[in-house]
């Protein structure tokens, strides 16, 4: 896995957009906060799901469905007087359980099968959300969603919210890069780049990837978790298809199996709605034709440009170097 | 037993028109490994184009005329060139999720351009009913499954029977052999790729009269495509057909018997019993794991 | 001295037609048996029956007494037998030393002790020293993709050595080598056959290479054994020499 993170440049580039992130906001308003907010949010969904397609290859069409599970079940307990910790627990579980029953039979099977589960899935869920209005309150959907209290703060002004999504991102942002750092991370590459490569060596593939795809399906659950006191309202509409069609155009954009990437592609997806609001309803018609275009030039997204350039660039220095040293290599027999 | 009548013929119709979508899948995998995930959205498509030409004042016959031949060159050939080849040097998975934001282009572009409202959309077939086995059954659903029967007959005599058709079969089990003994392998993905265009339009214009056109059509009719080809055995043709009778009639009986709000569930349980215990599909052949 | 792989009457049909028929052998430990024939004879058929990639249509395979026939890959080698390829060789995003931690990491622990435990699972230690010993140390941060193709070949030759194997196959590693990578590869191979104390199977085209390295011979037509024997034995033997030319 790449980072551009050896590249001083990158790392000066980190630290100015990590200060803005946590001193910026002070001078934005109302809702310049909330879509920062939602951006943090949106982007824990969508390093889930980066890690399920860009580490493990694997395509799932349900990311949205459990930020829905995550989101409903955040609202119900909390609405009942549940502390968001609880629903966090319960979310997380929820969302890892259900991500490793789908994926159980669907890896036993070697086509992109996951992606057809998940799709149907997806209608499940949709359909669970809307009918039962006992537990989910159908299309009205549930209202009056509380800000939590967080170590003694309340988080019920635009500021202090934006804070609990800016650390929630920071912590899972953690998480993540230890898990990728790990061994495991290391079989992820593995099963992605050259799986039959993988299972010679040892490699269950099918273990890690199922668990990559349960975690993923579990970030999606944090990520519902925060949206549901973010919009302090929950109803169907958000989880539909839709909805993980999007966050899988945006770990795409911004760059499958790249660190940075979902950051990246959620902030486009973000704001793209804002810029193009002058278009109504055109922006994904737009949208939908950027992705295409830009798959058609690099499959690997925006990211993935940026790391071809200094790829070029690193073997046009290793070449050089090689040919100042050849007369060396050519007596060791390598 | 007269409603159960109606209702295995009525999912006889919707499931022939699903066995014509997942063939066309079905090839298009075959021939090029191209998964589209905008199969939904082909199906979608058509009606809208046959109700444009339609609207221009074409008597119903031609207009269904044009949107087969619009559909053969849009869904077919402009496809086939504009998106699949530039991306199949990419692999497999790119084009897959290519197919996905085509998806989203298609369906958002018929809201916007032509209307967010289902439209109704007449019908090629008489109206009135036909008994069978006594009970009075909608001559609608008849002639639905009796032309896509008819269309899957003719398709299957084209592959079996011409040399065109012998060749396409050739070059879809095993492309590297067929350019070797001098097939035009991509002449005959090409016309894959305008059967497929052909067979979602014919889809297309049998299935909007009974569940009218909208541009969301696509989401249902997608999955149950995708579901028919894996549970009939995603590399076979006849997978595909036998794929699409199950699903339409499943899906008919347990929206009766069973619940229709959770009707759209039905595609994931079948979807989740044939992985579990029937993994190659009805048809197909268990894999070995590949090298 | 014990017999480590015992092949014995292997079959695989596809269709009508059996690619291997009813082939058997055994290797003994230590030995480095190479199988040889002429194109199309069942000899990746034959390699991919041992290694679990195919189920052969008859027969067994029996690693140490214990019967392995038709087990996974990825179990095969957790008892300790393990491969090269052909193509698909290494993993080009990863650098050579990481390209070798993974080709141990899966033999210590277990999946979640992997989890917590070390970045490289403890392993720096013996990928250096496995890059000391194919000569690579100038490569060793390189990024596996960058290598030229026959120092790809020697990468994947060391990770099959990794997680110290008991019985490798190698799916021919003389393939598209230089003649100096290719006198380096022998040497290095030959010198971990004693080191390690491994027994190979080896798949070759490149005759002078399998005569040179390999102290045992097994000839393959059409799917069926014709000769095994020493490599002087098999290349004096009249069957093999029209086999080899009647092609």
């Amino acid at each position: 896995m790449t980072t551009l993170r050896s590249h001083p440049v990158a790392c000066a580039l980190f630290a100015v957009i990590a200060l803005g992130l946590l001193f910026g906001p002070l001078a934005l308003n109302r809702y310049g906060l909330y879509i920062l907010s939602l951006w943090a949010v949106t982007t824990i969904a969508a390093i889930g799901l980066n890690l399920t397609l860009g580490y493990a290859g694997q395509v799932s069409l349900a990311q949205g469905a459990f930020v829905g599970i995550g989101a409903y079940t955040t609202a119900i307990m909390t609405t009942q007087g549940w502390p968001i910790l609880a629903a966090l627990a319960v979310a997380v579980v929820l969302c890892f359980a259900i991500g490793w029953l789908l994926g159980y039979p669907a890896l036993r099977v070697q086509h992109h099968y996951l992606a057809f589960v998940t799709l149907a899935f997806s209608t499940l869920a949709f359909l669970v959300f809307r009918n039962e209005e006992w537990l989910t309150k159908g299309i009205y959907g549930i209202i009056g969603i509380p800000r939590p209290v967080v170590f003694g703060f309340p988080t019920t002004r635009p500021l202090p919210f934006y804070y609990l999504c800016l650390g929630s991102l920071t912590l899972v942002s953690l998480a993540t890069w230890w898990l990728v750092r790990s061994p495991w991370g290391r079989a992820f590459v593995a099963l992605r780049e050259n799986p039959i490569r993988a299972l010679s060596l040892g490699v269950d593939t099918r273990r890690y990837t199922l668990m990559a795809f349960a975690i993923g399906s579990a970030l999606g659950g944090v990520s519902g978790v925060l949206y549901a006191p973010l919009v302090e309202f929950v109803d169907p509409t958000p989880f539909a298809l839709t909805h993980s069609l999007n966050l899988l155009m945006m770990v795409i954009v911004g760059g499958a199996g790249f660190f940075f990437g979902p950051f990246l592609g959620a902030i486009i997806a973000v704001l793209l709605p804002e810029w193009l609001r002058f278009a109504q309803g055109y922006y994904l018609i737009v949208y939908a034709l950027f992705v295409m275009g830009l798959l058609v030039w690099s499959p690997t997204g925006l990211l993935g440009i940026a790391d071809r350039w200094m790829a070029e660039r690193r073997t046009r220095a290793a070449s050089a170097a090689r040919a100042a040293a050849a007369p060396t290599l050519e007596k060791e027999g390598v | 037993m007269v409603n159960f009548i109606n209702l295995v013929v009525a999912g006889l119709a919707t499931g022939a028109v699903y066995a014509l979508i997942a063939i066309g899948f079905t090839l298009l995998w075959q021939t090029s490994q191209t998964i589209n995930f905008a199969q939904g959205e082909f199906a979608m498509l058509p009606a809208f184009l046959m109700l444009a030409a339609a609207s221009l004042g074409l008597p119903l016959w031609l207009a269904v005329l044009a949107g087969v031949a619009m559909s053969a060159l849009v869904l077919g050939a402009a496809f086939k060139f504009v998106l699949v080849d530039p991306m199949l040097k990419h692999g497999v998975l790119p084009l897959a999720i290519a197919t996905m934001a085509l998806s989203i282009f298609m369906k958002e572009t018929v809201k916007e351009v032509y209307s967010a409202e289902a439209q109704s959309f007449p019908s090629l077939l008489p109206d009135g009913n036909v008994a069978i086995l006594g009970a009075p059954v909608s001559l609608q659903s008849v002639g639905v499954f009796v032309t896509s029967i008819v269309a899957v007959a003719a398709l299957q005599l084209f592959i079996a029977r011409t040399r065109t058709g012998r060749q396409m079969q050739a070059t879809a089990q095993n492309p590297t052999v067929a350019r070797i003994l001098g097939i035009p392998v991509e002449r005959m993905i090409l016309l894959t790729f305008v059967i497929n265009a052909v067979l979602v339009a014919l889809a297309s214009a049998l299935i909007s009269p009974i569940y009218l056109a909208k541009f969301s059509s696509g989401e249902t009719l997608g999955l149950a495509a995708f579901i028919a080809a894996i549970v009939g055995g995603f590399n076979q043709i006849r997978g595909a057909i036998a794929g699409g009778m199950v699903l339409g009639i499943v899906d008919n009986l347990s929206a009766a018997y069973i619940s229709t709000q959770y009707r759209g569930a039905v595609p994931l349980f079948l979807l989740i019993a044939v992985i579990l215990f029937r993994p190659q599909g009805l048809f197909g052949r268990a894999e070995e794991r590949t090298v | 001295m014990r017999t480590v792989l015992e092949v014995s009457g292997i079959s695989k049909h596809f269709g009508g037609i059996a690619a291997v028929d009813d082939v058997s052998f055994e290797v003994r430990e230590g030995e480095i048996l190479g199988i040889i024939g002429p194109n199309g004879c069942g000899k990746s058929t034959l390699f991919n029956c041992i290694l679990g990639q195919l189920t052969p249509s008859k027969g067994d395979v029996r690693l140490d007494g214990q019967t392995v026939t038709g087990m996974r890959p990825s179990d095969l080698n957790r008892l300790g037998v393990s491969r090269t390829f052909q193509l698909l060789q290494v993993f080009p995003q990863l650098s050579v030393r990481e390209n070798l931690i993974l080709a141990g990491q899966e033999h210590k622990g277990t999946m979640l002790s992997r989890l917590f435990g070390a970045r490289d699972a403890g392993l720096t230690g013996e990928a250096d020293r496995m890059i000391a010993f194919f000569k690579m140390q100038h490569l060793a941060d390189e990024r596996a993709g960058g290598l030229s193709y026959g120092q790809q070949k020697l990468l994947d030759a060391a990770m099959a050595f990794m997680a110290g194997p008991r019985l490798v196959l190698l799916d021919e590693p003389a393939g598209g080598v230089n003649l100096t990578m290719l006198a380096n590869l022998k040497d290095r191979l030959r010198a971990i056959n004693v080191e390690q104390g491994a027994t190979f199977v080896v798949i070759e085209h490149n005759m002078d290479f399998v005569m040179s390295l390999c102290t045992r011979v097994l000839v393959l037509a059409e799917g069926k054994v014709l000769a095994q024997g020493t490599p002087a034995e098999v290349r004096a033997d009249k069957r093999v020499v029209d086999a080899y030319l009647g092609h």
